[in-house]
């Protein structure tokens, strides 16, 4: 999702793209908003500020008590967004973070403050980047309010009215009073426009690893999630997809006994899936289990496989491609090459497999409106769709967001990997509330995958080996065009396709992107850093294969080609030092084992990350011993959250290298649960260590860059270890030996 | 009814004798601090304590504890070796997105209640519950000074 800040977006308003999924079939209308985005918003070097900055009343209440709710924008998941939120407002406002209470706020207008007010949503690693100067601007308003009350109290200018955390104070008099006291009197006055920011070098809370505000509760079993959620009077419905996308239930041979069975309520046809409704989830669970379903039709094709689709795109690859970027004569480079080297990439479907089952909760009140609480990114655009399908106007829908377990990129619209539509229809069937919870496996049937994906790479390289011209020929179809078109800068070139062979900041003088459009027929959906999940992979790893064909050291061969971008150079070296210095291998280690190491660069989200990866082999598998990860972020607000959260994208990105993948056969997904579809477990994680490097460059993402430098680093590491080139994802398919 | 004894309280459950003990604590007792994740005793989101052992309650049948003391995590804070492991995972800001963290303390409290001075291999053996945020390092962190403490 790097597109949407790209400055090449055309300007443009909202535009309604009507599309009939599985719901439309069904005959309910889905309706998805694209948001075109605003040049303005997007020229600006700085974090933008959004119009609803000084919009106190809506975003923070200071209760007598001193506790400060804040109601947040975004959604917090693990990624730390609600503390670091915190931390910027009380910086500004002049109190502890400690202090505050952070909820994600009900959809609404003044929580759209994204790419010019236009939308909310959390993901793309944009929370923090997006709202810094906003929440800045909001805590030093609430802060000049509360000064101008507590001088009118006092009667005294207030250029006499100081704060410390949580206090104003009157040093003349030796008054002081805290927050709580004079919230009231403050949130009666007029929002000042002017309330001034701190000078950086004074900050007291921005730059420090603060604590996040959640952690005990979650150490507790306290934290509540989606699917903690209750209403008075529920039902709770268990759902049985069709096996295969797009097929209906036809007959239901045992009905009349499985409404019979303990707690069961009753048994609905959903669009594409059976559901029953029982006073408890495992009553309905084991009634929906027992229903013997009859199936039809299908959008799916019965032949459909994960190899007939990448057979497919290779198929697709020589067809009309559209240039998605472009530098110098790629042909006319290509033709003064003295060698020319080609390779084909390729990477699974992947699932999200966050370990919270996704679920949802439909309340209708007595006055028809609806509450609605599931785990989501995206409040506004779940109101949009969840008001169409009550029939409602979008204000009489509340949408609640609760703690994600998880997310990854999960809870987008993502048509029939959502779970709310059916919560809607089952309440409005029964007249009850609904809690609709999906099953492991149900989930794993119908989740929203990151593509499948193939590329050809060719590059011409000169007498010394090093890449003159570079060409990648992306197939495929991505969860932006899918889900997502108005966001797209050129309609043409689906981003989520091609980032990540885009944007390279490797001095080549002839390079160019090319994307050949080719549909596939399973639901995708952005998984944690999008096409940079598997486009990094593919490029890091040819541009170790040209530093092979040429002799070259692969690490010494990425400075040369980062002789005209500092920044990157700048931290290529500093992942070197971080790992005591660059070695490739294979070298003895002190354990007896023989060892290697790779390197790879990403430039996702607009950061920048370095990866260094040290590998040896166990009875043909990788053991990964150590990530060393350096990453430029330009500008940080918690170094203990950056931290954190670059060792979790780190861990995902290696739990894809080595063990991920979702294979279809007859149309069907094969793992339907954890034994089938491992992901990374305690043993296999390796050692990790992070560098920030705050460079001063525009703020950039955090929660998604740590990701798509391992997959390369690691199967870099193993072609020094074993010469064996690895160019179809994950590492658990191939068999491993050392030469 | 069954009668199983949780947090130290009896209680009486009309659920079938072969209900999951994990969705009699969740469902029937209102007790959502313990997760489900898979259901299959994979992910070790479900662990409870079962006369100090932990267990997978998505694969523990209910009538199989009549008797036997049951420790959720909602017990944990104001048990003598579970608040500690509790403050240690404070301490090492293990969580992220939490969700798997309950079993985690409770696999954690499990294993230092059988094995106070764990070594590297006690810790690998006990601690294999999954997590997707990949906070594996901060877990061991905290098991590390959990040990030192209990």
């Amino acid at each position: 999702m790097n597109s949407i800040t790209r400055p090449s977006l055309p300007p443009g308003g909202i535009a309604n793209l009507s599309r009939r999924g599985l719901l439309g079939a069904a005959g309910i209308g889905t309706l998805l908003l694209g948001f075109g985005l605003p040049t303005a918003a997007r020229a600006q070097k700085g974090p933008p500020m959004s119009r609803h900055a000084t919009a106190v009343a809506a975003y923070l209440q200071i209760r007598p008590d001193g506790t400060i709710r804040l109601l947040s924008p975004f959604v917090e998941g693990g990624q730390g967004i609600a503390t670091s939120s915190a931390q910027i407002i009380a910086e500004e406002l002049d109190a502890d973070p400690a202090q505050f209470v952070v909820e994600c706020a009900p959809a609404g207008a003044e929580y759209q403050i994204m790419f010019g007010d236009q939308v909310r949503f959390t993901g793309g690693s944009f929370s923090t980047r997006a709202s810094y100067t906003t929440f800045r601007k909001l805590g030093a308003t609430a802060r000049a309010m509360l000064v101008q009350a507590a001088a009118q109290r006092w009667g005294v200018p207030t250029a006499e009215v100081t704060t410390s955390p949580g206090r104003v104070l009157h040093a003349a008099s030796s008054r002081s009073l805290g927050y709580g006291e004079l919230a009231e009197a403050a949130a009666k006055l007029p929002v000042p426009a002017d309330a001034s920011l701190k000078d950086a070098a004074q900050f007291r809370v921005i730059g420090k690893p603060t604590p996040r505000l959640d952690v005990r509760a979650k150490s507790t079993g306290a934290a509540k999630y989606g699917i903690d959620s209750a209403a008075p009077g529920m039902l709770q419905a268990a759902i049985a997809h069709a096996p295969r996308l797009g097929q209906e239930p036809a007959t239901l041979g045992n009905e009349a006994a499985v409404r019979a069975m303990p707690g069961v309520h009753s048994v609905h046809r959903l669009p594409g899936a059976v559901a029953v409704l029982a006073d408890r989830w495992w009553r309905a669970r084991q009634a929906v289990e027992a229903l013997e379903i009859g199936w039809t039709g299908g959008t799916l094709p019965e032949d459909f496989s994960s190899a007939s689709q990448l057979a497919g795109f290779k198929a697709a690859a020589g067809g009309a491609a559209q240039v998605a970027e472009t530098r110098g004569d790629l042909e006319a480079g290509m033709r003064g090459a003295a060698k020319v080297v080609e390779a084909e990439y390729d990477a699974p479907y992947l699932a999200h497999a966050q370990l919270e089952p996704p679920s949802a909760l439909a309340v209708f009140a007595a006055d028809g409106t609806l509450d609605l609480t599931m785990p989501n990114q995206a409040p506004e655009m779940y109101r949009e769709v969840a008001a169409k399908l009550a029939g409602l106007q979008p204000g009489q829908v509340r949408i609640h967001s609760p703690l994600l377990g998880g997310f990854f990129g999960r809870h987008f619209l993502y048509d029939t990997a959502n779970v709310f539509p059916q919560a809607i229809a089952l309440a409005k069937a029964v007249g009850r509330p609904v809690k609709v919870i999906w099953s492991r496996e149900e989930e794993f049937r119908r989740d929203a995958y990151r593509p499948l994906s193939y590329t050809k790479l060719r590059a011409g390289l000169d007498a010394q080996g090093m890449p003159v011209a570079l060409q990648a020929v992306a197939v495929g179809e991505g969860p932006l065009g899918r889900h997502m078109a108005g966001f797209l800068a050129n309609p043409k070139v689906d981003d989520s396709v091609v980032e990540g062979l885009t944007e390279k900041p490797y001095g080549i003088a002839h390079h160019r992107v090319d994307y050949v459009h080719s549909k596939q027929p399973v639901n995708i959906g952005f998984w944690r850093s999008v096409a940079h999940s598997m486009n990094d992979f593919f490029y890091e790893s040819f541009l170790d294969e040209l530093a092979v064909t040429a002799g070259r050291d692969p690490f010494e061969y990425r400075m040369a080609l980062l002789a005209g971008s500092p920044r990157h150079a700048t931290l290529l070296k500093a992942a070197a030092e971080l790992s005591g210095g660059w070695q490739r291998g294979p070298y003895d280690a002190a354990d007896g084992t023989k060892r290697a190491r790779g390197c790879a660069m990403a430039s996702p989200f607009g950061s920048e990350v370095a990866t260094i990866a040290e590998v040896s082999l166990k009875d043909g598998e990788v053991v990964v011993h150590h990530l060393w990860v350096a990453i430029d972020p330009g500008q940080i607000v918690n170094p203990a959250i950056v931290a954190a959260q670059v060792r979790s994208a780190a861990a995902i990105g290696l739990s894809s290298a080595l063990l991920e993948e979702v294979v279809f056969e007859k149309g069907e997904p094969q793992a339907l649960n954890f034994d089938a579809y491992p992901i990374l477990p305690p043993a296999r994680m390796p050692q990790i260590s992070v560098r920030i490097v705050e460079s001063g460059a525009p703020m950039g993402g955090v929660g998604e860059p740590g990701t798509p430098g391992v997959p390369p680093a690691v199967a870099n590491a193993v072609a020094a270890l074993t010469g064996q080139r690895i160019r179809s994802l994950p590492l658990a398919k191939a068999r491993l030996g050392t030469t | 009814m069954i009668e199983i004894s949780v947090n130290g309280r009896t209680q009486s459950v009309d659920a079938e004798p072969d209900t999951p003990l994990l969705w009699v604590l969740r469902d029937w007792l209102g007790m959502t601090g313990t997760k489900y994740g898979c259901g299959i005793a994979q992910c070790g989101a479900c662990s409870v304590l079962v006369d100090g052992q932990a267990m997978r309650s998505c694969q523990v049948p209910v009538e199989s504890v009549a008797g036997q003391q049951i420790l959720t995590i909602e017990a944990m804070a104001d048990h003598p070796v579970g608040k500690k492991v509790v403050e240690a995972w404070v301490a090492a800001q293990a969580p992220q997105c939490g969700y798997c963290q309950s079993g985690q303390v409770i696999a954690a409290t499990g294993m230092l209640l059988q094995t106070p001075k764990p070594t590297e291999d006690d810790i690998a053996g006990a601690m294999t519950n999954l997590c997707r945020c990949g906070t594996y390092l901060d877990i061991a962190a905290a098991v590390k000074r959990a040990a030192e403490t209990a």
